[in-house]
């Protein structure tokens, strides 16, 4: 049988969704056994440019040259997925794109003129065609375990769809919403972080992005009702996945009270 | 003599975290141009954090890297408490100790193992190594994930952990959680001291030169969390003077700014940590040490990957002394109280001194922040280190060769491109 061959490419990141892979201790021997890794920088694993059948894309683009490579990436796989945040909606940094991003350079660089940037960040599905997205800030190595393992057994990987809410519910975890009054963001976020956080004792803060059919109006609502400004209910939004389509709106249509 | 042109290119350098270029031009077996480029693609956390309310910072600094998430959120939990006065249990401080060995054993066996052996081993990569060192690799990662279950402990997951907040921990872990740890850190004890002896027989080439060592200085012990600035020049510095000795600045050629000690580069980092803080090791240590061949202080460049390796199992045993008097306190933290004013924090990263500067307003929002990641500070003493050196070991050879060294010398120290989305992009011009 011949094995899948994969890729694992860096965008502008931080290098936490890639370490999903290099931080499954023993079972990445395993995994090094099972696909045919032919690009993984850190890795030590160089040949960008070899065709391949999966090639996992971690990171936002931010730059020129990076718009240029996401084209040849996607032309050398034939299968595309988006890993984590940065990759899937922009991250953590696409924040800029509701500010003066040119300002912000110009701010930490003596020499702007030096820095290659795009006047936006982008999510690689803005640039190129997704096939599969894999959401959280970071992916967690069973999300990646359980997606290689559907390709290799020939079926089309599956996304949680599920709420954090309901992995709460699981876990017989006391609801921080409800019994703390503290901002959790449980009810529209995608379930698959198992619930840390309100396992904790913490509000959710949105991580895995938007879930589908997020009722982010009502939870808007509610979050005015236990004390928070119309700001910080945008703040909430606004973090590692502002820019996701559900939460920009929720963002803005909470700032337009 | 015969004029020779010649173009490397290494489109990416393997093996360490991120993306930079290097260039090197020679000319009669002579550099004439050396610049290690750093290109970040700039995602400007310095100003996205402007407007953001303190409590929000430990999380959001996390995600400048995957790799020392834990330092990025021990330099701000401290500054801000520094500024608010805020008391912090013993339970607190023993716990993020604890965190911190977490990540120090899981970023130094990530870098051992996967990162930088099969440099000294002659492969291209850990996974192709482990054809013949099986045990070896095998035994580093399982390092590496314990590094990791520490982390989960206390935070949840061991890359952006959620448990940290200004004050202390959202949680205490449960005391059956903490012995089911423990067991595990004893029953991998002797696999550590044996990764220890085994990094001591690495050939590890000979590269001594001359550098001034950086690091925090904590009148206790082994510094992680607190201390003084310290060099190995005498220089003894409050964290909130730091910049008045320490500048960065902006080269053309680079997008981290590089940073220097009176205008001079330094090193900060496992080696240097060492090189100034070994008397604060146990005995236990020091006498591994002693029977290695290598002692401290040591100018040997390549006596980081020892260092590292020393660094873990301090770490273990550092967790183990923790973990053994663990009681489950009545509160994780304490609580806070905002104060306007100028924020620092320095602790030590993985990678070395991470220092922290923020100026707080009094409802709590950040004005200004400031962040210096150890692989700014590290980026001008790599430089000086590639010239020393090439130029030693000796210009007229094959490309290959000056490539591999040149790679291999960046590599040792375990550049951090998540702090720095470096790209190393090797290109010699020879005339
Ligand atoms: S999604 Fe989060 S964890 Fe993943 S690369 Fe981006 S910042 Fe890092």
């Amino acid at each position: 049988m011949s094995q899948i061959k994969v890729a694992v490419h860096k965008f502008s990141s931080c290098d936490g969704c890639q370490l999903a892979f290099l931080n499954l201790g023993a079972d990445l021997l395993l995994l090094a056994d099972l696909v045919d890794i032919k690009h993984f920088a850190e890795a030590g694993v160089v040949d960008e440019s070899v065709h391949v059948n999966v090639a996992f894309v971690e990171g936002s683009v931010s730059t020129n040259k990076e718009r240029q490579r996401i084209v040849e990436v996607r032309k050398n796989t034939d299968y595309l997925i988006t890993i984590g945040a940065c990759a899937t909606s922009g991250g953590i940094q696409a924040l800029r794109n509701m500010n003066d991003g040119k300002a912000w350079i110009e701010a930490v660089y003596a020499k702007p003129e030096y820095i290659d940037s795009l006047d936006k960040v982008l999510p690689i599905a803005e640039c190129v065609k997704v096939d599969f997205e894999l959401w959280g800030c970071p992916v967690s190595s069973e999300q990646i375990v359980t997606t290689i393992r559907s390709l290799l057994s020939g079926v089309t990987p599956k996304d949680n769809t599920e709420k954090v809410c309901m992995e709460c519910k699981r876990k017989n975890n006391v609801c921080t919403l409800v019994t703390k009054g503290d901002p959790c963001l449980g009810p529209v976020t995608k379930a698959g972080c198992g619930a840390i956080c309100p396992s904790f004792g913490r509000a959710c803060y949105a991580c895995y992005g938007p879930a589908s059919h997020a009722n982010t109006a009502s939870l808007s609502q509610r979050l005015i009702g236990i004390g928070l400004t119309t700001t910080q209910v945008s703040e909430q939004f606004q973090l590692f996945n502002n820019n996701a389509p559900q939460f920009k709106r929720a963002s803005d249509e909470v700032l337009r009270k | 003599m015969t004029e020779k042109k010649i173009n490397i290119r290494v489109p990416v350098l393997a093996r360490v975290e991120g993306e930079g270029a290097l260039e090197i031009d020679i000319e009669n077996n002579q550099i004439t141009h050396l610049k290690l480029k750093i290109f970040e693609p700039p995602r400007l956390f310095e100003k996205l954090l402007e407007g953001r309310h303190y409590s929000e910072v430990p999380d959001i600094v996390a995600r400048i890297c995957g790799i020392c998430p834990v330092a990025y959120q021990m330099s701000a939990v401290h500054a801000f408490e520094s500024l608010f006065e805020t008391k912090i249990s013993p339970w607190v401080n023993d716990m993020r100790r604890l965190f911190y060995c977490g990540e120090w054993i899981e970023s130094h066996a990530l870098h051992i193992h996967l990162l930088a052996a099969p440099d000294f081993l002659g492969y291209e990569s850990a996974p192709a190594m482990a054809k013949d060192y099986p045990l070896e690799v095998r035994r580093g990662v399982e390092i590496q994930a314990i590094g990791n279950d520490i982390i989960r402990l206390l935070g949840g997951r061991s890359v952006h952990p959620v448990g940290v907040k200004v004050g202390g921990f959202h949680h205490a872990p449960k005391a059956e959680d903490v012995n089911a740890l423990l067991e595990k850190l004893k029953e991998k004890l002797p696999a550590v001291e044996e990764m220890l002896r085994w990094c001591s027989t690495l050939t590890l080439p000979s590269n001594e030169q001359e550098f001034v060592s950086v690091a925090l200085c904590d009148e206790k012990m082994y510094p992680m969390n607190q201390g003084n600035v310290i060099s190995s020049e005498g220089l003894d510095l409050s964290i909130d003077n730091y910049q008045t000795v320490f500048k960065e600045h902006h080269e053309a050629h680079s997008t981290a700014l590089f940073s220097l000690m009176s205008g001079r580069p330094y090193l900060v980092g496992p080696l240097a940590r060492l090189n100034l803080n070994v008397n604060q090791l146990p005995d236990h240590i020091k006498s591994i040490i002693a029977t290695s061949g290598i002692s401290f202080p040591s100018n040997n460049m390549y006596h980081s990957l020892f260092a590292r390796a020393v660094e873990i199992l301090y770490g273990f045993l550092e967790s183990i002394r923790i973990l053994q008097t663990y009681a489950k306190p009545e509160t994780p933290y304490s609580l806070v109280k905002v104060k306007a004013g100028v924020a620092y924090g320095c602790t030590e990263a993985p990678r070395g001194v991470l220092w922290h500067r923020y100026e707080v307003d009094e409802e709590g929002l950040i004005t200004s922040a400031t962040i210096i990641p150890p692989t700014s500070q590290n980026q001008a003493r790599m430089e000086e280190d590639l010239r020393n050196s090439l130029n030693l070991t000796g210009l007229d050879r094959k490309e290959d060769d000056i490539r591999f060294q040149a790679e291999q010398i960046v590599r040792n120290y375990d550049p951090c491109i998540s702090c720095a989305t470096h790209f190393l992009d090797l290109r010699i011009n020879r005339r």
